[in-house]
């Protein structure tokens, strides 16, 4: 199994050519051509399924930020994509579908509640620091549930888009397609830029030896907490995202499932690295839709699967192909 | 005359019924290499843990460069110059050599909410940290990460961190544990250059060391401090050699026979 691709590695041997490096522009370059193909085909599901993945790319780019970098084993992320979805939601039905205020509301909220969040959680560790985070993440779950003005459990259907006056018009499903991809890139460029700062190698010194971080003189936890923030910040935007995308808003986005989803995805990828996450929802998302046209129990099928994967594919599908270029 | 760098007094560290630190004084001068020795469990780590900050005292005062350091984090110790290294190596392992020692580095330039210019080539950080490295005999090492290192190779990295942070105070515990003969004598010409720079604590098992390196040496039994003086004083002590020297002597002997 990980033979294969190590000689495919060894027989391409410029840098520029190692396989990471293929897999990469390869998916990018998928990605950006899936609105051309859905207008050639007619066919607007691709463009449906791939807005989808776009947007919980970012989400577990997000959270790839905290778990792989940071060692923060969230399992409550999918809460942000809650809140930045109701955001939108809420606000339209409130008379605002200015896409200005809701998204600044939706980032604003996210940034709110993942410094409480943090700040509450951070100093725990392990099992502790996973049961808190998805304990607040199943309180807005419940809270969401009792929003009975926004449709409670049955979740709201919003009438319409964010605007954003005539500067972008997200009822063109094209349009909307390349301003994902564009904040995905943009997610991805920014943390890959975060990780390798000064900000980032703290980050990732706190992760792998915190007892000496705090010896050579960091305040570990502060750096630990805006990383969260940073991480929070950037799920809730692909929250308001998701809401505009379905034109829906319900509990079931932040049900402990889809942080599970996540995270699933940022392992999948393989746990930092910058690109990974991107991978991981792309075969994830993937294998979740085509298993779903097989079996209604494509949960049976996918859980077991990943089982293996984590255990033995310890970088994730990107170490896999990163481990044979680097030898 | 002069306060002291490091000024301890009544400090005091029971866990549950072990009592680890019993009022322990202790005085070290500016410039010092003052060695702390003493049976295993005496308590060693434990007042290395209370000085950096790592654990906090029942009782007692710490005094360091003329303030009172008591309840002080361990970070901001490390800020105001008091640097330690860990008797079981504690490294960034997936980090390369150079990576850890700039880290420490960093730590001491300003903050660290520096978000998007890359650490790893900004000069003010990597060129100290070449030049810690170099000072511990690490310098055609700098890009190995750090768990391919061998265990003496760590250990002098252990330092080398500890170094980076330009410290006033240097607490050392067990720096050549696990150490062979040749690897350890390279460690105490170093330890020797630094002698009279940085002020130094060092918990050492090795008496050989000790003896031919500190100034002044602690002794430290069921965390009391049962001596104090200079290392001639000591080695005479009979308190001490009941304590502690006869027993390693004792222990020595027997090894010899067995062996
Ligand atoms: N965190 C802790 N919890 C409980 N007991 C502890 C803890 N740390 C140390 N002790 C106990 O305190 C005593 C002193 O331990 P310490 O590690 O300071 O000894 P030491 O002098 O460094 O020994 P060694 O020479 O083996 O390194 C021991 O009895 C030890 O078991
Ligand atoms: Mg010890």
């Amino acid at each position: 199994m990980k033979a294969a691709p190590a000689l495919f590695g060894k027989a391409i041997a410029p840098s520029c050519l190692a396989p990471r490096t293929v897999l990469t522009v390869t998916l990018l370059v998928v990605l950006a051509l899936v609105p051309i193909y859905a207008a050639f085909t007619g066919d607007p599901f691709a463009l449906t399924l791939f807005t989808r993945v776009l947007i919980m790319a970012i989400a577990a780019v997000s959270l790839n930020l905290i778990m792989g970098y940071g060692g923060m084993a969230s399992f409550g992320h999918a809460a942000y994509l809650g809140i930045g979805g109701y955001a939108v939601g809420i606000l339209w039905k409130e008379g605002f579908a200015s896409g200005f205020v809701q998204w600044s509301v939706a980032v604003g909220v996210s940034a709110l509640f993942a410094l409480v969040v943090g700040a509450l959680s951070l100093r725990t560790r392990g099992v502790y620091f996973i049961m808190i985070t998805l304990a607040f993440a199943q309180m807005v779950y419940y809270v969401a549930q009792g929003l009975d003005r926004y449709g409670g459990d049955d979740g709201l259907t919003i009438g319409q888009r964010s605007t954003f006056g005539g500067l972008v018009d997200l009822n063109n499903n094209t349009l909307f397609y390349y301003l994902c991809f564009a904040l995905l890139l943009a997610s991805v460029y920014l943390v890959s830029r975060l990780v390798n700062s000064r900000f980032g190698l703290a980050l990732q010194g706190a992760r792998s030896n915190e007892r000496r971080m705090r010896a050579i003189g960091f305040p570990t936890f502060r750096y630990k907490l805006a990383a969260f923030v940073i991480a929070g910040v950037l799920c809730g935007l692909a929250g308001a995202l998701l809401a505009n995308h379905t034109n829906f808003i319900s509990p079931a986005i932040m049900y402990w499932t889809r942080s599970g989803d996540l995270m699933v995805m940022v392992i999948l990828g393989g746990l930092g690295s910058w690109f990974g996450p991107v991978i991981g929802a792309v075969l994830y998302l993937a294998l979740e839709e085509a298993l779903s046209r097989v079996t209604e129990y494509s949960g049976l099928v996918i859980g077991p699967v990943l089982l293996l994967a984590a255990i033995y594919l310890r970088g994730g599908i990107e170490g896999l192909f990163a481990g044979a270029g680097r030898d | 005359m002069t306060e002291p760098l490091l000024h301890v007094e009544g400090l005091s560290k029971r866990f549950g019924g072990v009592v680890a630190a019993d009022a322990v004084a202790l005085a070290v001068p500016r410039g010092e290499f003052h060695a702390v020795i003493g049976p295993n469990g005496a308590g060693k780590t434990t007042l290395i843990g209370l000085l950096a900050g790592e654990i906090s005292p029942q009782g007692g005062h710490i005094r360091f460069d003329g303030r009172d350091i008591t309840r002080i984090p361990v970070h901001r110790r490390s800020r105001l110059g008091v640097a330690r290294s860990f008797q079981i190596t504690s490294l960034f392992p997936d980090f390369t050599a150079l990576d850890n020692v700039a880290l420490a580095v960093q730590a001491h330039s300003g903050h660290s909410f520096r978000l998007w210019k890359n650490a790893r080539r900004d000069r003010a950080l990597r060129e100290p940290a070449r030049t810690a490295l170099a000072g511990v005999g690490l310098a055609a090492r700098a890009s190995v990460r750090v768990d391919k290192l061998s265990h003496g190779e760590q250990r002098q990295l252990e330092i080398a961190m500890a170094l980076a942070t330009q410290p006033q105070l240097l607490l050392l515990d067990e720096p050549m544990a696990g150490m062979g003969p040749e690897e350890s004598a390279r460690m105490v010409t170093m330890l020797r250059k630094l002698k009279g720079g940085v002020t130094i604590l060092l918990i050492e098992h090795d008496m050989e060391a000790v003896f031919a390196l500190a100034d002044r040496v602690t002794v430290l039994v069921y965390g009391r401090v049962i001596a104090n003086g200079e290392p001639a004083a000591i080695r005479a002590d009979p308190v001490v050699r009941e304590a502690y020297l006869g027993e390693q002597e004792a222990r020595a002997t027997e090894l010899r026979r067995n062996g």
